[in-house]
């Protein structure tokens, strides 16, 4: 199969270019360089199908050697049209941008900032636990007037227990107990 | 009768409805029964076609009459059959959940009447590259779907939306772009883009041409399918979208690359050439995404790198090439296609009852809504793989797989497998303590919602009251309908596994697919190096 030396060295520069303007950061040059590698995928598609010939069909005694494969151009005609919609809609997003940010570059996740800045110390799942967290009163356990450990403080059972029942507004830091 | 014929519906009635449902776009009811009424037919209609298949073996259609290996071709067999059964399943559901939101917060947002037509359009994509038995219309079959998900990504065009949608858009247009490259010079290289013609083909070229085209596919499928190197525009992109589109993205879109990669493995270029890599590429997968679900302190975005770890295990059972190793994972697929599905469903609950999907705002669902706790709880456990659940009988028949082939690697992997495993396990629960055991005073800054009680008291009435309109019927119904499928998965893992290991079989023999598409007349090539072990029953 022989291949056309012009289409070739063009098809090696559009994917050149192409890949160099998808890796800025301005969005408007991401979609230039998508542009040229679709395009410089459809002279790959073009250039399989083998050096130029007479149009398909062209007279019934034609020797099939001298036609042009047809296929392959079919299957640019239907690449054309697709990069065409994911160029449309790629302008649309760039607008969009445009519109909410005033600015023409790919932005950053802020999750994904926010998490690489978490530090590893958690204070939920490593902290060491302050007071008895059992939902479950100590009373029933333990007698009415006896005094439980709690973290570093003594308190009154019933008090720890009131503490830990369900709609104790214990967020406020402050003398032990008792539903506030 | 050829049942095959009735393929092209599966592909066709999604479209129609789409372009119905964008003619009925000023009445959002009819618009809705139409797009239900006709994914339901779909489903049914591929429920006919596995179940056709299952008795009369692989059929393949010639679009337009003209013949294969010139013209399109269809193919039903076991595996594509099975993948349109389970994605028209997870996708009606989604579908349910989305018309109940909408319905709920009263179609406020002015685009979402292009959901219906876009969504169609999407699962017509998804049908298309599973029957495809042609290279270039799976081509055609990837970019309907990846259009569709460009709009339903960026749908209302909110600023996090869009970046997210920038990000997606680039990199699915690069792997298509890839996808082209590799097509046209499998084209220049053969002379055919027929796939049963390529399996005879191929394997007349030289190993240097064949193992460039061979890359070529694997790479533009793995940027689809999120395997390791090519999975970091996965946990950035789908958070951000809707729920409901990002319960579909995850459980289907991914799927699709996977399947193209079990195709390219066992009909394209079967043999082992590229199994060592891919072994590692696994490893990887699975090891890197759950480590990066551990950092993870959003639900979705925790979802999203279990999503990614857990392709690692589909392609460990693919680069087994042996019927263990692939029945497995066909079985997987089809597993985490609903379970992964079902967990981001129950995501969107949660936000829309919590006010937030960050596990640090959100505390004392369990006590709250005990209906959504176990809505998580059931896929949130089969995802991590706890017995007897579809998720632990998967990766038990990976494992089995991996320690029947016996080689150094293939028991790194089964290692990576199980840690993998209980690194799930423990990212779900610490999901789960926080968001459903925590105390509600115990979160920073937690919704207000959270705080009110149930019970008695004033307050907690007012959450009473709110319940209704927080988690819509519709909504809560279609996720439990696909937990509830989740958990069938489970009930007939049996069967499954059954459909599993003999389309596995029949992919690696190749013959009844060649000769369903080019006649019974085709020779197949004998695959010399393939190894060939058999599963335990």
């Amino acid at each position: 199969m022989s291949v056309n030396l012009t289409l070739l060295t063009v098809m090696g520069a559009l994917y050149a270019c192409g890949i160099y303007l998808l890796l800025e950061r301005s969005l408007t040059r991401v979609l230039l360089g998508l542009m040229l590698l679709a395009n410089a995928t459809n002279l790959l598609i073009l250039a399989t199908g083998g050096y130029a010939g007479l149009a398909p069909l062209f007279t019934k005694d034609t020797p099939a050697g001298d036609y042009s494969d047809p296929l392959p151009q079919a299957l640019i005609l239907t690449s054309i049209v697709i990069s065409f919609a994911v160029t449309a809609f790629m302008l649309g997003i760039i607008y969009r941008t445009w519109v909410l940010a005033r600015q023409d570059e790919i932005q950053d996740d802020a999750e994904d900032r926010r998490v690489a800045e978490t530090p590893s110390f958690d204070a939920e799942d490593d902290a060491v636990i302050p007071a008895e967290t059992s939902e479950f009163p100590l009373v029933s356990a333990a007698g009415g007037d006896d005094v439980v450990q709690a973290g570093a403080r003594r308190m009154p059972a019933v008090d720890a227990a009131a503490e830990e029942q369900p709609g104790s507004q214990n967020v406020a830091p402050g003398p032990e107990g008792g539903i506030k | 009768m050829n049942i095959a014929s009735f393929a092209p519906l599966a592909v066709v009635i999604p479209i129609l409805g789409a372009a119905l449902t964008f003619l009925l776009i000023r009445h959002s009811r009819a618009q809705r029964t139409v797009s239900i009424a006709l994914l339901s037919l779909t489903l049914l209609l591929e429920c006919w076609l596995l179940a056709s298949v299952w008795e009369g073996g692989t059929a393949a259609v010639n679009i337009g009459g003209w013949l294969p290996p010139w013209g399109i071709v269809m193919v039903v067999d076991q595996f594509s059959s099975l993948m349109l059964v389970v994605s028209s399943a997870v996708s009606l559901a989604v579908l349910v959940y989305a018309t109940g939101q909408g319905m709920a917060d009263g179609d406020s947002d002015a685009p979402v009447s292009i959901f219906h037509p876009t969504y169609l359009i999407l699962v017509a994509g998804v049908s298309n590259a599973f029957l495809s038995g042609d290279l270039f219309n799976l081509y055609v079959g990837f970019e309907i779907l990846l259009t569709a998900s460009y709009v339903l990504m960026t749908l209302g065009g909110t600023g996090p939306r869009i970046r997210a949608g920038v990000t997606y858009v680039v990199v699915s247009v690069v792997s298509s772009v890839l996808f082209l490259i590799a097509i046209a010079m499998i084209y220049g290289a053969t002379g055919t883009i027929n796939m049963a013609d390529l399996a005879i083909k191929l394997a007349d070229l030289d190993q240097g041409t064949r193992n460039l085209l061979h890359v070529l596919l694997l790479v533009a499928f793995g940027i689809k399918a999120a395997v390791f190197p090519l999975s970091f525009w996965l946990p950035d992109s789908y958070p951000t979208a809707p729920a409901p589109v990002t319960a579909v993205f995850a459980g289907l879109l991914t799927k699709v690359g996977v399947y193209a990669m079990v195709r390219t493995e066992t009909l394209l270029f079967p043999g082992d050439t590229f199994n060592t890599p891919l072994m590692v590429a696994a490893l990887l997968t699975m090891v890197v995404g759950i480590l990066g679900a551990l950092a993870q302190s959003d639900i979705k975005r925790l979802l999203s790198f279990t999503l990614v770890s857990h392709i690692g295990y589909m392609v460990f059972g693919l680069a087994m090439s042996s019927v263990a190793g692939l029945g497995a994972a066909v079985f997987y697929v089809a597993h985490h296609i609903t379970i992964q599905t079902s967990l981001f469903l129950v995501t969107g609950l949660i936000e829309r009852r919590a006010g937030s999907s960050s596990v640090d705002r959100i505390a004392g669902l369990a006590k709250l809504s005990p209906l959504l706790a176990v809505l998580f709880f059931v896929p949130a456990m089969n995802l991590a793989g706890i017995p007897p659940l579809s998720g632990f009988l998967g990766k038990l028949g990976l494992l089995q797989a991996g320690v029947a082939l016996g080689t150094p690697l293939a028991y790194a992997l089964v290692a990576g497998g199980v840690l993998t495993s209980l690194l799930t396990l423990l990212a779900i629960a610490r999901v789960w303590n926080r968001a459903f055991w925590r105390k509600p005073e115990d979160a920073e800054h937690p919704d207000p919602v959270l705080l009110a009680l149930p019970g008695g008291q004033a307050t907690g009435e007012r959450a009473g009251q709110q319940n209704v309109t927080l988690l819509p019927r519709t909504m809560v119904g279609s996720t439990l309908a696909l937990v509830l499928f989740g958990v069938s998965l489970t009930v007939f893992a049996g069967p499954l596994f059954r459909v599993a290991g003999q389309s596995a079989t029949e992919m690696l023999d190749r013959s009844s697919y060649i000769q369903a598409v080019l006649g019974d007349e085709a020779p197949v090539p004998v695959i010399a190096q393939l190894p060939r072990q058999e599963g335990p029953k």
